[in-house]
């Protein structure tokens, strides 16, 4: 095998021989002699006698070679005692440490002692608040950095200069090792009847297989939901605006406080404007979760917009779903679902700040550049005999990003 | 081994040497260990690129698990009561207002938070790095095609470990992040809507999308990589470390420093120098101020909103793709799984086969210890330079709002621009690569040839202008350098690299060293230099090892300090 395999020695490298390790004192692994070094791959025969008369430098040596390693070059960097420049070497490392040590101890003592508590912009106090973290923080990490910065000057200035050589071992295994294995793994098949008896070994697969079936669908059975439940008002066909019972929804603001219920009437908008609406029923008024869901719902935002008057629009057949100068989007990109935000008065287009989808509003919400393939969703509104704005049924499309069972919508 | 500690020479070796006399008796770990310490690791200061990695790892694990033991990752509607004043009375998730009173609250806390942030990009942008330097070098070929793998899962994982990581304190660009992935689910062709209620529980967000992001994120990615990671470092270990061409450098040897001792050092200090540029980076640069973004809320997002810079690209992407959809009867696909679960798949597939798919095309099937220099491998170093410029322009797309902003262009511009690019730039890119590449090659091939510019412009007798050059390697009997053949290793190009600018003197910054001093450490370490070559050279590497200890005792004169 060995002798068919391509070791890239042909190529232009330098594929000069490194620096021979010395074979003198090495003999073949079938060498007969007491295995001191079992794993060695040339384990150089060194008898117990050998062994007791060698120094300690010798024996260092000696664990190099028995690893395939020859070091080749290994200098003590200050040969010569007492020179300045050595001293100095030492100064310098010593240094590194003392910076480490005294700003340990600065980072303890900030930590322990340094106000932590919150203080805001603008109040006495906030500038030493506002240290806080870049103090801890600066004096914790410079210790740890010139702590290794220390060890780092202590190899280069105080460790012996050193070039190793290992050989590798890599590529396919002697013969032997390889025959020997497979024909243990052959005999062992024909030991135990593993290649005859067809029937065990595939019923014995049919057992693993199966079960492994059975844990699998186990494992993933409690993930899985129907996002089809429901049938047509299933969560992605249907939105809170949808009317139950034939209760009016109306429009709504979010002030910031759920309970704080906040109607829209036409009046409370400027021309050429925009605001956030959410759905409202009277029957969730005292119930803060049900009003936290209408603020919340993924796909219950709505732009309403507010036309300068005079401002020509366009609509699709059976889609003239506006009031007037009031138009109602949802707010959810029809790209990725992000909230189109930024409303530009001027051009009526409507721009979502994630990848810059833009809809025109006077258009029926028609995509006009960007990733976004849909128009928005239109919400059918009008204003009931109270004044207040409501939304006469769910959107006229399905809200958000666009998935596989939406079809032509 | 225990042999070896009852040699009378061991005498004084006192409680350490009986200790591990102790240990081996129990567990004769001697000669395991003593391979390891004996392992040799070549040294280019591109190896440390996959330890950065490493270090950044370990260290997202030591902040990661301390910020666990305060985080509560629960979806529960809250009111902020805490010493935040402009959020006081908001309602939120009590997941953010936990990663608020972590940030306010616990002493160090926000410390620790924004060292585990900016380890986390330090351990994408080191794995990016490594990933450019294992390829450009040709690393990746057999036998290291495994690791090479590994390598692109870790890379994926890591991803979506750092996604997981800041989608979890649910403020208003993580909310709006996780959204975007609701979206991506969604777009799945067949499976997408199915896939997105089985990961979220239903409609976004649900109530569970955080705390089962929580697992996966403490839990079942880390577990992922550490075992990973554990099998990458191990493959490195065992297969040995690759090493560039130079002097003695072989296909069959490792020329290096041994693990010990100065490797482990080295290793060790490095490890602290990470963390402790980490720790200045987390103490003195913010990071992620989740206070300012405010919770999440699906009806609200900031202009600017940009991931995560290993992200950026899939929004670039998701930026560029035109609004190509698809409907098929009663069914869809939407344009954006093109451009995000289908495409972004694709090139970690297409990395991960690299090497096999270089391999067929060379029909190279060798083993190969000695790296390349990318000038070496046009056509690879033009494909790799091609992959970069593809993932900068998405990257740069993912930003083109910015851009718009800062330059004043038109924002639809910066997507054109964007969308051209991506096109145009690569190939582009390839091209220039590959005449560089072959450039360089030929300033080597010049040098090699002539030797080395000196600027030095000499004017003939007869009146012709010629310019000096150094040759490397001597002349012929004409005066003419002897060429020398390239041997895949860096050529000099100036001469200050052959050391013609000279060496400082030796001394500190106010005043030099004696000058006796200097002279006898240069003469020492040039007598010793030369007395090792010696024993290099010589048959009896024994004698002469013992003269060399004799030698080096006589000079230094003091007795060698190990024995007793
Ligand atoms: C969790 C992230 C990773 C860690 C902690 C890591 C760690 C390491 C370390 C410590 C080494 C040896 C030193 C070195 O060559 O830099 C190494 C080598 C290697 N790594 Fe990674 N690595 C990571 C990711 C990757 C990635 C993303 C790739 C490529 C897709 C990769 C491919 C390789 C290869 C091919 C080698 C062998 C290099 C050689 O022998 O020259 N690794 N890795
Ligand atoms: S989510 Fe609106 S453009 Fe992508």
């Amino acid at each position: 095998m060995t002798s068919t395999r391509d070791d890239g020695s042909a190529r232009s490298g330098p594929d000069q021989d490194g620096p021979r390790q010395d074979g003198a004192r090495f003999e073949g692994a079938q060498g007969e002699g007491p295995p001191l070094a079992a794993e060695g791959t040339h384990p150089p025969r060194v008898s117990g006698d050998e062994l007791e008369r060698m120094t300690q430098p010798q024996l260092a040596r000696l664990a190099a070679e028995l690893d395939d390693v020859d070091v080749v070059h290994n200098q003590d960097p200050w040969p010569v005692p007492g020179t300045r420049a050595e001293r100095r070497a030492a100064q310098s490392v010593v240094l590194w440490f003392l910076i480490s040590a005294l700003s340990a101890l600065a980072f303890l003592l900030a930590f322990l002692f340094w106000p932590y508590e919150y203080v805001a912009p603008g109040t006495p106090g906030y500038a030493t608040y506002a240290a806080y973290t870049p103090i801890v923080g600066g004096m914790l990490g410079l210790s740890i950095t010139a702590l290794g910065i220390g060890v780092i000057a202590y190899v280069k200035k105080f460790f012996p200069d050193e070039v190793s050589v290992q050989q590798r071992h890599d590529g396919p295994s002697e013969e032997i090792a390889r025959r020997t294995v497979v024909a243990q793994v052959v005999q062992a098949g024909k030991e135990t009847g593993f290649g005859r008896r067809k029937m065990i070994v595939g019923s014995a697969g049919l057992a693993a297989g199966v079960l492994g079936v059975g844990v699998g669908v186990a494992a993933v059975a409690p993930f899985v939901r129907d996002p089809w439940k429901g049938g047509d008002e299933a969560a992605l066909w249907v939105t809170p605006w949808r009317s139950v019972n034939g209760e009016t929804v109306y429009l709504r603001y979010d002030t910031g406080d759920p309970e704080e219920v906040a109607l829209v009437r036409p009046e409370d908008q400027e021309p050429g404007s925009m605001m956030t609406v959410f759905p409202f029923r009277e029957a969730d008024r005292g119930n803060e979760e049900a009003l936290i869901h209408g603020l919340r719902a993924s796909d219950a935002p709505v732009m309403l917009i507010r036309l300068r008057p005079g401002t020509p629009t366009v609509w699709q057949p059976g889609r003239d779903l506006h009031y007037g100068d009031y138009i109602a989007y949802s707010k959810i990109c029809t790209h990725l679902g992000c909230p189109t935000s930024l409303y530009e008065s001027q051009t009526d287009r409507i721009l979502c700040p994630c990848h810059q989808s833009q809809f025109i509003a006077t258009e029926y919400g028609r995509p006009v550049f960007g990733p976004a393939a849909r128009p928005l969703p239109l919400l059918p509104i009008t204003v009931n005999e109270e004044g207040y704005f409501v939304a006469t049924g769910d959107f006229d499309a399905p809200v958000g990003p666009s998935f596989w069972e939406m079809g032509s919508v | 081994m225990s042999a070896l500690t009852t040699s009378p020479r061991r005498r004084g070796g006192g409680f350490v040497a009986e200790q591990l006399d102790e240990l081996d008796q129990r567990y004769h770990p001697a000669a395991g260990l003593r391979r390891q310490f004996n392992k040799v690791f070549p040294t280019h200061w591109t190896f440390m690129l996959g330890e950065v990695a490493l270090y950044s790892f370990i260290v997202l694990l030591i902040t990661g698990t301390y910020l666990g033991l305060f985080f509560d990752p629960s979806m529960v509607e809250v009111v902020y009561e805490g010493p935040f004043d402009n959020l006081r009375g908001v309602h939120m998730s009590r997941a953010y207002e936990s990663a608020l009173e972590i940030s306010f609250e616990y002493r160090g806390g926000l410390f620790v938070r924004q060292v585990h942030h900016w380890a986390a990009l330090l351990f994408l942008a080191a794995m990016f790095v490594h990933m450019l330097r294992t390829f450009f070098t040709g690393a990746f070929r057999k036998p290291r095609e495994a690791n090479w793998a590994i390598g692109v899962v870790l890379i994926l994982i890591g991803t979506f470990e750092g996604f997981t990581g800041y989608s979890l304190p649910d403020d208003l660009l993580s909310g709006t992040g996780l959204r975007i992935a609701s979206g991506i689910t969604l777009s799945i062709p067949v499976m997408g809507t199915w896939t997105h209620w089985a990961l979220f529980g239903g409609d976004f967000p649900g109530t569970e999308i955080i705390p089962r992001l929580y697992i996966i994120h403490v839990l079942i990615f880390p577990g992922i990589l550490l075992a990973l990671i554990g099998l990458h470092v191990g493959l490195v270990w065992y297969q040995k470390h690759t090493q560039f061409p130079g002097p003695g450098r072989t296909e069959k040897n490792v020329v290096g420093v041994r693990i010990l001792p100065a490797f482990a050092a080295k290793g060790g200090a490095f490890f602290a120098v990470c963390a402790g540029v980490m720790a200045l980076m987390g103490g003195l640069f913010q990071i992620n101020p989740i206070w300012n973004l405010g919770p999440y809320n699906p009806a609200q997002v900031s202009a600017g909103s940009q991931p995560d810079f290993y992200m950026g690209w899939s929004d670039g992407s998701a930026r560029l793709f035109p609004a190509w959809e698809i409907v098929l009867g009663d069914y869809r696909i939407p344009a954006v799984f093109w451009a995000t679960a289908a495409f972004l798949p694709l090139f970690f597939v297409i990395a991960a086969v690299y090497p096999f798919f270089e391999r067929k095309m060379t029909g190279d099937n060798a083993l190969h210890n000695l790296l390349q220099r990318p000038r070496d491998v046009p056509v690879r170093t033009a494909l790799g330079a091609m992959a970069i410029m593809t993932y900068l322009v998405l990257l740069v797309s993912s930003s083109n709002d910015w851009f718009a902003f800062y330059f004043d262009v038109s924002l639809n511009a910066t997507t054109w621009m964007g969308r051209i690019g991506v096109l145009l730039l690569p190939p582009i890119t390839y091209w220039v690569a590959y005449r560089w590449c072959l450039g360089l090659q030929r300033a080597d091939r010049e040098v090699l040839e002539h030797g080395v510019e000196t600027g030095i412009v000499r004017r003939l007798p007869h009146g012709e202008f010629i310019e000096i050059h150094q040759p490397l390697g001597g002349v012929d009997h004409h005066g003419h350098a002897i060429p020398l053949e390239y041997q895949g290793a860096p050529v000099p190009r100036r001469m200050n690299q052959l050391g013609s600018a000279g060496a400082p003197v030796a001394g500190s910054l106010l005043k030099p060293d004696p000058a006796a001093e200097t002279a006898a450490l240069e003469r020492t370490r040039q007598e010793l230099a030369a007395a090792e070559e010696r024993e290099h050279a010589g048959d009896d590497g024994e004698a002469m090892a013992v003269s060399r200890d004799e030698e080096r005792e006589a000079l230094a004169g003091r007795l060698s300090d190990l024995e007793d």
